[in-house]
């Protein structure tokens, strides 16, 4: 106990009146930290934000997508014949998600005007497939099925259109056509270019107004599409199962299938942050030799010091631990600091802007907690490293050579 | 029973042609509790290595070394610190204080290496000690603002701090003026016989010897008594304070060697 108290307060002392020497030597030790913490961080950001972004776009790895359609009308299969066909396939090939979107004119009835908006009418789990993550509200459920008015997920751009700041004045819109009816918006996403205009509607439901005749003559509906989330390594064989199941299934349809999330980005973002790491352990390394280089000098000018400390009694444990801590308490201090600094510095960057290309981020992307322990955990690893070799030679140094004059 | 005790001590250092150099070549030498042994020999003779020995900082080569009548041959390095630092305080002809800390920092250095209460008190005890060498009101100066007298004054309240039973200094006046190092030698024998310690002194200086109860010369790596009647005068005349500076050094030093 008190061996451990006179430790550290050796070490203290060490460093209160090496301030100087303990400074420089941190400068170095904060620089590279600061640099690698804030590299890491930033690199780790930017690719979360971009798989986050491919995702959105196409899908988890694997995402494959199935179209369907009769090659003589163009018209999609019988939504009952295909709600069996696509369960029997997810129930065979142990699919973890299945989403289905098809795209369909609707007509919105705005403020400024009635507006055509090419909707998006998806079954609920294409949220997840999707990481689609409302800001306001809620995604569509099973429920909207069922429900007596249709419930519409959209984005800003639209919620400022209809006029309405956010979602606390239960907002609705009439939905124009043969049979307008009244649907209410239940969730805002952060989605779309500018100010287009998004909107995810379930894709069937029960309601009299969602009959093909509501929607009015003349509006496209295209044939739906399957996305189905399967493991990466067996998308091929999903690609290849599955247009033969489902063409068995409906006799007299079209099946198309293929992949369309972003092949190879998770092996592109691993190699990014490998090169990213590296980088940043290159510079620590470099900041290291700089604090192994002051110790070795000053251990040198300190070896009678040392040896004094012998004559009081400091035996080889005392004066290796006072050595090496010296060196792990300054650069754990300078890590703090530097880890600090790269926090500050990350939260002051127009993150927003640069990554979001125009789209705002669905969430503010917060520093990544790995590259402040990686940080933390480095400084002190690079001072307990650099301390070594001084401590060794302190430790190894001869007694009586150290207070001979 | 002495307190140390050294038997037919040898010390032989390599050198680096391969031969060795014999240093000590069959060293005696008995120190009771409390006594004041003077040591002096010219440069080069092995003083400081007999100190170094006495202190636990060296080992012999050959020979019987006895702390309080246990074999220091045998002992873990651990064991040696630790003695070293409860058993001895040092005083060196550099001073050798810690520079930019502060005298009572200094002083209390060696407390750092001990236990319980004596580690807690470190900072009362330097204070205690540095009033006892007349140096209380600079106790927050840095060394490098001292002077060479009161640095050895600094150095001695360090070697005294942890209450030691044998003080070795090894030329404690070498790098002060005579009249300044006569003060310091003169401070130094008081309080060591006030705490009942022992005192080791090695030194160019008779003058510095003629303080001590035994006295010895270091020759060709043997102790020899000094008592030729030329030695016995100079240290009458240091004792009686006639003289410290006396022209009887002229016959005891060999020739080419200056007193210090
Ligand atoms: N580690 C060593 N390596 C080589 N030679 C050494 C070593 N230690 C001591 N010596 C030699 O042993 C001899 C005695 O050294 P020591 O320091 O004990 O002399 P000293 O009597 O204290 O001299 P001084 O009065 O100048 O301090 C010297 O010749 C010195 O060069
Ligand atoms: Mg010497």
């Amino acid at each position: 106990m008190i061996a451990v108290l006179g430790v550290l307060t050796e070490a203290w002392g060490e460093v209160r009146v090496h301030k100087s020497r303990v400074v420089l030597s941190l400068v170095g030790v904060f620089l590279a930290v600061f640099a690698m913490t804030t590299v890491t961080a930033l690199g780790l950001i930017v690719a979360q934000v971009q798989q986050e972004q491919a995702e959105r776009a196409g899908g988890r790895a694997a995402t494959v997508s199935v179209s369907a359609f009769d090659p003589a009308t163009g018209l999609p299969p019988d939504p009952e014949e295909w709600d069996a066909a696509v369960a029997g396939l997810v129930e065979r090939h142990g699919i973890a998600t299945a989403a289905t979107i098809s795209w369909a004119d609707g007509l919105y009835r705005l403020p400024s005007g009635t507006r055509l908006v090419s909707t998006r009418r998806v079954t609920p789990s294409y949220g997840s497939l999707h990481r689609v993550v409302p800001i306001e509200g809620r995604w569509l459920h099973e429920a909207d099925r069922t429900s007596l008015s249709p419930a519409l997920v959209v984005n800003e751009a639209f919620l400022a259109a209809l006029g309405v700041p956010d979602l606390s004045s239960r907002p609705t819109v009439v939905l124009g056509g043969p049979r307008p009816v009244r649907a209410a918006i239940v969730g805002v996403v952060r989605e779309g270019y500018g100010d287009e205009l998004v909107v995810y509607r379930i894709d069937r439901s029960g309601g009299p107004w969602d009959q093909p005749a509501a929607a009015g003559a003349g509006a496209y509906q295209a044939p739906p599409s399957l996305e189905l989330w399967v493991p990466p390594e067996q998308a091929d064989e999903v690609v290849a199962t599955v247009r033969n199941d489902l063409q068995l299934a409906l006799p007299g349809v079209q099946v198309d299938a293929w992949r369309v999330d972003s092949e190879g980005m998770a092996e592109t973002l691993a190699v990014l942050r490998l090169a990213i790491r590296g980088a940043g352990v290159v510079v620590l390394v470099l900041g290291g030799l700089g604090v192994l280089n002051i110790g070795l000098v000053t251990v040198r000018q300190r070896i009678r010091e040392i040896g004094v400390r012998r004559s009081f009694g400091a035996g080889s444990g005392r004066i290796f631990a006072a050595v090496m801590l010296e060196s792990v308490c300054a650069t754990a201090v300078a890590g703090v600091a530097a880890v600090g600094a790269s926090i500050v510095l990350v939260r002051a960057l127009p993150l927003q802007d640069w990554l979001g290309q125009g789209i705002p981020l669905a969430d503010d992307p917060g520093f990544p907690v790995a590259a402040a322990v990686e940080g933390l955990v480095a400084a002190t690893a690079v001072g307990a490293l650099a301390g070594l070799l001084p401590a060794i030679i302190a430790v190894r140094a001869r007694v009586i050579d150290a207070i001979r004059y | 029973m002495s307190l140390l005790s050294l038997t037919g001590v040898r010390r032989e250092v390599p050198l680096p042609d391969g031969s060795v150099l014999p240093v000590l070549t069959g060293v005696d030498l008995d120190v009771a509790p409390g006594e004041h042994v003077a040591v002096v020999g010219r440069s080069g003779s092995g003083k400081s290595t007999l100190l170094n020995i006495l202190g636990l900082l060296d080992t012999p080569t050959a020979g019987a070394y006895l702390l309080d009548g246990e074999p220091t041959d045998r002992l873990r390095a651990r064991r040696r610190a630790r003695l070293r630092g409860e058993v001895f305080g040092f005083v060196f002809q550099q001073f050798n204080l810690l520079p930019r800390r502060t005298a009572a920092e200094n002083v209390a250095a060696p407390l750092l290496y001990a236990r319980g209460r004596a580690f807690l008190t470190r900072g009362r005890a330097a204070r205690e000690v540095l009033d006892r060498v007349g140096l209380g009101a600079r106790a927050d100066q840095v060394p490098e603002r001292l002077s060479g007298g009161e640095q050895q004054r600094v150095a001695i309240a360090r070697a005294l701090v942890r209450r030691p039973r044998v003080v070795l200094a090894d030329e404690p006046t070498g790098a002060l003026d005579v009249e300044t190092g006569a003060r310091v030698m003169a401070l130094l024998t008081e309080i060591t016989a006030e705490t009942g310690a022992a005192l080791v002194t090695i030194t160019h200086d008779l003058s510095v010897a003629a303080l001590a109860g035994r006295r010895y010369r270091l020759e060709a790596g043997l102790l020899a008594p000094l008592d030729a009647p030329a030695d016995l005068h100079a240290a009458t005349a240091a004792r009686t304070g006639t003289g410290l500076v006396g022209t009887g050094q002229v016959g005891a030093v060999p020739p080419g060697e200056a007193p210090a």
